[in-house]
């Protein structure tokens, strides 16, 4: 690609280098008496998609604003490499966004909006023309080049709104929900052809979205988000299988959260009991559904076996989530493969080791 | 004829007199206007039933009247003048109503709408206050500050409603591109305010033009349109009045024409004058 | 997002120049209003109350305020006789007709206001079109002399002048009506009568008090329609300030009128902001 820079277009996920290519340090900032974000601290690498995941309120879109230059921070500090940038005017930050419903100038032809960072740079005109039409190229829209935004379609104004961020070529992409405002089956494709749009050029992405799924499919590392505050930064297999929080562990994914009290080496929730390496105390577990099994049998495994009856079952296409009630009222889910006719009085069991202590969350647990 | 489906409740009784109420206001609000038009082609002049002896007379009478068309070209003066300072002033205000906070934000705004609702002449006697203490001579030029400040506030309540259906993570997308302040007000906002900047402009122009009394304390030496007319009215009735008022008619339709054509180009409904209307009593 | 220069920008030039054209003027309105003239007709400039005791101690200038007041809450009432029907009418009746109707009311408004009470005079004269049909008619022997130079004239302009005004907001807030809301009542089993009555009425009253707010206000202050068709009974109070300022030169007493005039505007105003406020329930 012309556009960017090749060498970092890898399909590994990049790693975090000795200098990140943007530094939020200790970011906060309140509307009026409500706060919303406080203490965030967050660092982004060259070339990486990093998603910040958060429920409506959580401050995310604050978040994006502040990098971009909305909004003002009341303390902390936002570094691109050497250079501090929550000095700097929007326009003067290497920085593009993609906004939520696009914010397409309406009088302007897509060719136009494309053109729009070049022309108040004032490029010459020669490079801008090539410039853009390598843009619109890239995402497929060179045919819309003279329609006017009104008359093309949701995703392919999309299309031309990430056009018309990366033909500025910024160091970092911003994205504000951009795949929201489309149904279901084209944010699936969207996703994936963003993902791989961002391999292409090699720009850090930071893309903000409320849709656990989304996150999970797109990133390198998820940015987990709740009310202000940081729950988890880690890549998506990681928050998945090791959840630092309850809340994490119920975001994204299902989950059982167990509290259990723990007493020389064992927890115990209930009737159930399973070795650990914690001090004693009360402790918080996620167990998740897929880690429930039907027992196979053979007792020689180190694995845990209780007793549990179906009350309930979801049935989900290629699997089925079971309701599982136990003998003293404990209420589980579990998740099986579909058909295997699994109902009444079920022997079951789970390896101590999924049982992953959390740490817990302020709020009052969701259920499933 | 279609029906759109609110109308499917039409009530039997309701429906037949509507209908009927509806064409009397309509011929109550042609009437006189009709009546101007039929009579300025009368020759036996003003009143009299049936018109009779149809005439171009008053039109020649008209066209030869000097005095007539130097109050036309004072009018379109002032009103250029005035469309010139209440845009000027009107749009930064219209801005900062709606982005600035600053301390008497609510005063300014009601200040600001208070010439439309206000009878005129207390604005007019108020600046004549103002003129004769600052040592200022009447002319056209103070007719022009007048309608300019009163007419502020058409323009500000035009572009506030402009500002409101204008998104604002456009003017955002436009600094993030690398727009300056200046740029993107340039390239994004005022194109997106155009329809109301034009709709305001149409509106302030023709208020002006037909400004009597502001216009009659600040009024020096040169007479305005209306002022003439008004100054001929007092001696009598006679046609002249008629050919003149129906030719500014014409071009009034021509106005609202252009007026009309540009919103139904841009998709956007005709509240114009209601939104102008439904605001000076709104609150913050 | 905007800076404090660009805030400053669009902030200061607007608000210096309402300040000195508009904010200036109205407070040395009244101070004019507390001064007094001289015997050789300067302006004294030392403070005083006796402008707002000659308003209450000479008679006509009470009744002419209360005239007015009756001029200008009949034409209220016929604007809204006249605009409410024609709101209801055409965004519940009109069909596809609507837009156009509805530009057919806007366009009296662009026609000059001068032009269009002249228009009344030729209409309402004694040898004027009026009264020369009903003879042409036979309907009358002689003119009816009432039509003109009577409060009646004056009330007939102006209703005519304004009805377009009362429209205008009722006509608004009938369109922010959703229709899902007539069917609900519909549905509920309401007739059109009821429906009317319960649903559409209270949720248009903010455009009724809009409308009535305009017309009444707009009508009380007006003061060509007086001197043009209204004759020595048709008097209203800003004709007065209009003498005082002209030929009678008691600019002061001018003040002093025009400022209770601007008390009772600003007080109605602010009464009518809150009715509306009240029955919004946006």
């Amino acid at each position: 690609m012309v556009l960017i820079n090749t060498e970092s277009a890898s399909s590994s996920p990049p790693k975090l280098g000795t200098q990140p290519l943007l530094s939020i340090r200790n970011v906060a900032k309140s509307f009026g008496r409500n706060p919303v974000l406080r203490d965030i601290s967050l660092q982004v690498a060259e070339g990486e998609f990093l998603t910040v995941l958060g429920e409506s309120g959580s401050g995310k879109t604050t978040l994006l604003r502040i990098i971009a230059g909305f909004e003002t921070a009341d303390s902390g500090e936002i570094w691109m490499e050497a250079q501090r940038l929550d000095a700097l005017p929007p326009y003067h930050r290497r920085v593009n966004t993609v906004f939520q419903y696009y914010a397409l100038f309406p009088h302007l032809t897509v060719e136009e909006n494309v053109g729009y960072g070049l022309k108040v740079a004032k490029l010459p005109k020669e490079q801008s023309v090539s410039r853009v039409e390598q843009a619109l190229a890239m995402v497929k829209m060179t045919a819309y080049a003279e329609f006017k935004p009104g008359k093309i379609s949701g995703g392919q104004q999309q299309r031309v709104a990430l056009a018309r961020a990366l033909v500025n070529r910024p160091r970092l992409l911003l994205l504000d929900e951009p795949l929201s405002a489309l149904d279901a089956n084209l944010r699936r494709q969207m996703q994936v052809e963003l993902k791989s749009l961002q391999r292409e050029v090699g720009i850090a992405f930071v893309f903000v979205t409320h849709d656990q799924e989304e996150a999970m499919v797109m990133s390198d590392r998820i940015a987990l988000l709740r009310r202000g505050e940081l729950e988890q930064v880690a890549s998506p297999r990681e928050i998945y299988s090791h959840p630092a929080t309850a809340y994490a562990a119920q975001f994204i994914g299902h989950t059982n959260l167990l509290t259990a009290e723990v007493s020389r080496g064992i927890a115990r929730c209930k009737s159930l009991s399973w070795p650990v390496k914690l001090p004693d105390g009360v402790a918080l577990f996620s167990l998740r559904p897929e880690n429930i099994r039907v027992a196979a049998g053979n007792t020689d495994s180190d694995r845990i076996g209780f007793r549990g009856k179906v009350i309930w079952q979801a049935f989900h296409g290629a699997t089925e989530l079971l309701q599982i009630e136990c003998i003293d009222g404990l209420l589980l889910s579990m998740r099986t493969a579909s058909g295997q006719n699994s109902r009444g009085n079920l022997l079951l069991e789970f390896s101590p080791e999924d049982a992953i202590p959390v740490r817990k969350s302020q709020e009052a647990e969701k259920g499933l | 004829m279609e029906l759109p489906l609110r109308a499917l409740e039409s009530s039997v009784t309701a429906s037949r007199w509507l209908p009927w109420h509806a064409a009397l206001v309509f011929g109550f609000l042609y009437l006189p206007i009709v009546t101007l038009i039929v009579y300025s082609f009368n020759g036996s002049g003003v009143g009299g039933f049936p018109p009779r002896d149809l005439t171009l007379a008053w039109y020649r009478l008209l066209f030869a009247d000097e005095a007539i068309w130097t109050s036309v070209l004072n009018s379109l003066l002032v009103a250029i003048a005035a469309v010139i300072i209440s845009l000027g002033f009107g749009i930064p205000a219209a801005l900062a109503l709606d982005r600035a906070n600053f301390p008497g934000k609510a005063l300014f705004r009601r200040l600001v709408l208070l010439p439309l609702i206000l009878p005129g002449i207390i604005t007019g006697l108020s600046l004549l206050m103002l003129f004769r203490e600052a040592d200022i001579k009447l002319s056209l030029l103070t007719i022009a500050l007048g309608h300019g400040t009163a007419l502020i506030s058409v323009a500000t309540t035009e572009v506030f409603a402009g500002l409101q259906k204008l998104d604002r993570s456009q003017e955002e997308a436009s600094l993030d591109l690398g727009a300056n302040y200046w740029q993107t007000f340039r390239h994004v906002t005022l194109p997106n305010l155009r329809l109301s900047i034009i709709g305001a402009a149409l509106l302030i122009f023709t208020l002006s033009m037909d400004e009597i009394a502001v216009s009659f304390f600040l009024i020096g030496r040169d007479n305005t349109l209306p002022l003439e007319i008004w100054g001929r009215l007092r001696r009598g009735i006679t046609p002249e009045i008629n050919a003149i008022s129906s030719i500014i008619f014409v071009f009034s339709l021509f106005a609202i024409l252009i007026w009309y054509r540009l919103r139904v180009a841009s998709e956007v409904q005709p509240e114009i004058a209601a939104e102008l209307l439904e605001s000076p009593a709104q609150g913050d | 997002m905007f800076s404090r220069a660009y805030r400053t920008a669009i902030t200061l030039p607007p608000l210096v120049w309402v300040l000195v054209f508009l904010l200036i003027p109205y407070a040395l309105l009244f101070c004019f209003s507390f001064w007094s003239v001289s015997p050789a007709q300067s302006i004294v400039h030392s403070w005083t109350f006796d402008n707002y005791r000659e308003l209450l101690r000479v008679n006509v200038y009470l009744q002419t305020l209360f005239r007015s007041m009756w001029i200008a809450a009949r034409v209220m009432l016929f604007s809204l006789l006249l605009g409410y029907p024609l709101a209801y009418y055409l965004s519940f009746h009109a069909g596809r007709r609507k837009d156009l109707f509805y530009q057919l009311v806007i366009i009296p408004l662009w026609v000059s206001y001068l032009v269009r009470a002249y228009a009344w005079k030729t209409i309402l004269g004694s040898d004027g079109v009026l009264n020369t049909l009903l003879q042409y008619v036979h309907l009358t022997q002689h003119p009816l002399d009432f039509l003109l130079y009577s409060p009646f004239a004056v009330v007939l302009t102006l209703t005519h002048i304004y009805t377009p005004f009362a429209f205008l907001p009722i006509y608004a807030s009938l369109e922010h009506i959703p229709p899902q809301l007539v069917e609900a009542s519909q549905d509920l089993g309401a007739s059109p009568f009821q429906t009317f009555w319960r649903v559409i009425l209270p949720l248009s009253i903010p455009g009724v008090v809009a409308g009535a707010t305009f017309s009444f206000v707009l009508s009380l202050g007006d003061f060509l329609a007086p001197l043009l068709l209204g004759g020595p009974s048709g008097i209203m109070i800003s004709n007065i300030v209009v003498s005082l300022f002209g030929a009678a030169y008691n600019w002061p007493l001018g003040a002093a009128i025009s400022f209770c005039m601007m008390v009772l505007v600003v007080a109605l105003l602010f009464m009518s902001e809150k009715l509306e406020k009240k029955w919004s329930f946006r």
